[in-house]
């Protein structure tokens, strides 16, 4: 998709910075998929409706989907790759894994990235406020139940 | 998307230059809404100008005003401090809104300025006078289960879709506007237009002007407000029908009150009428209820979307019942 008016933008994803020659046009999340070749983060509605494309941006969830990669070159991009601490796994991680928050998979990088940013937002922990603070995610499994057991136990205090 | 050019801004008055070298130049904070209208090709600018550098984040007591940056984004107003003590209804009305991913991009200019969901304006083979004025409107007659019963037109019933801006017109929120030789102010509730015969024209913002932030005057009683908003799903999605209202009760008797409709109309929607109906009656379901007749007064249906008229009372009187609890 390369075209005239391409430029080279450098983009910090996962501590790692990557410089990519990209047009205005393309999407963080188009960038990361097709020019960074991370494909853990997943293109699904591609209008900012499912929540499958979330990544952090300093910290904060948002979709990436619906922004522009240029506006991102002095940001810390953080993708599902970028989630685990070497072979350990993030503890939301290990909590999909052991309450089978999943079936098909594809919203799950997605989800797991949500919850470990909406864990770091600090809400008091109940089922009613997971399912609210998890609500820009869509299963179209239906494995709510589990994802929301997941997250419970992974925001419980240590 | 169709290709386009970038250019950053770091100043209200390098952007203000951008915008006026390029005609159909657009600005771009958080991009939810433009970016989702260039795919769908309803928006197609040829260059797209970043403002996020600008010092517009700012949310802030300024005198007597309470003053948002217009490049706050809806997260930030929703949880800070100043805004949940003296305006609850403006927290509750963003986190009812679109999803935590979402609140986490959207600037609050963004967010007053956001189109209609209206699916005619969004689908470029379907006709709407809106998008490509004097194609006529696909909803009149077609799907209008989501469409406006107040302030519409014979050329167009979009419904407005923000729920932060009810709340802000609920408030006598004023707009700051810049523009290349100085700034102006509108209030919200002159900012924004009725479609009439021009439904293309939405509001007082002229091309190349910028939003600079939202103020809010003090209200004694804003404390005492709240946002209930009626939808198909519990969260993440638009309004069927909502109310921002706030009230000031002494010893059972209303004094004041401010009831604004989100959901319902083509603008947001101030029901001065139910208001003034309310101040000096008895704090009560039943001056509740006929506030609420006032508030839908004009109301039209299309068909599908009759049932917004009833919910839209139902959901003026739960949410003043609320705030006199």
């Amino acid at each position: 998709m390369k075209g005239p008016q391409a430029t080279a933008v450098t983009l910090t994803i996962n501590a790692v910075p990557r410089t990519l020659t990209i047009e205005p046009r393309v999407t963080l999340l188009d960038a990361i998929r097709d020019y960074a070749g991370l494909t853990g983060t997943k293109k699904g509605c591609d209008q900012g409706t499912c929540g499958a494309c979330t990544v952090m941006v300093n910290g904060r969830r948002i979709d990436s989907c619906l922004t522009l990669a240029m506006m991102h070159e002095s940001d810390a991009i953080t993708t599902i790759e970028g989630i685990a601490r070497g072979e350990t796994l993030q503890p939301v991680q290990a909590a999909f894994i052991e309450h089978d928050g999943f079936q098909c998979g594809f919203c799950t990088p997605g989800q797991i990235v949500s919850a470990v940013a909406m864990l770091a937002e600090g809400h008091a922990l109940s089922e009613d406020t997971v399912r609210t603070q998890m609500s820009g995610n869509i299963c179209r499994c239906g494995c709510y139940p589990h994802i929301v057991d997941a997250i419970l136990e992974a925001g419980k205090p240590a | 998307m169709n290709p386009f050019a970038f250019a950053r801004a770091d100043s209200v008055a390098s952007a203000l230059t951008a915008v006026h070298r390029t005609p159909h130049a657009q600005f771009i904070a958080g991009g939810t809404n433009i970016l989702d209208l260039m795919k769908d090709d309803v928006e197609h600018p040829p260059i797209l100008i970043d403002i996020n550098a600008l010092p517009l984040r700012a949310i802030e007591q300024r005198g007597d005003q309470l003053f948002i940056g217009a490049l706050a984004r809806m997260s930030d107003i929703a949880a800070h401090p100043l805004v949940q003590s003296a305006f609850p209804v403006i927290s509750i009305a963003l986190e009812e809104s679109a999803s935590p991913q979402l609140r986490n991009m959207a600037s609050i200019g963004g967010n007053v300025l956001q189109r209609t969901r209206c699916p005619y304006f969004r689908d470029t083979a379907t006709p709407c006078n809106k998008r490509n004025p004097g194609s006529g409107c696909g909803a009149i007659g077609g799907f209008n289960r989501m469409q406006a019963v107040l302030g519409t037109s014979d050329r167009c019933i979009a419904t407005h879709a923000s729920d932060v801006a009810v709340a802000f017109t609920a408030l006598d929120a004023v707009v700051h506007i810049a523009h290349g030789s100085g700034t102006r102010t509108v209030p919200l509730t002159e900012f924004y237009r009725e479609p009439g015969t021009t439904p293309q024209v939405e509001n007082a913002l002229a091309p190349g002007e910028l939003i600079v932030g939202l103020a809010i005057p003090e209200l004694a009683y804003g404390a005492h407000s709240t946002y209930v908003k009626a939808r198909d799903r519990a969260q993440y999605e638009f309004a069927l029908a909502s109310a921002a209202v706030a009230l000031d009760v002494q010893g059972g008797t209303i004094r004041a009150a401010r009831i604004a409709l989100g959901g319902v109309a083509t603008v947001p929607w101030r029901a001065r009428q139910a208001e003034a109906l309310l101040a000096g009656a008895p704090a009560t379901r039943a001056s509740y209820e006929r506030a609420a007749e006032a508030a839908l007064h004009g109301a039209r249906g299309q068909g599908q979307n009759d049932f917004k008229i009833p919910l839209a009372k139902r959901v003026v009187v739960r949410a003043l019942e609320m705030v006199s609890a």
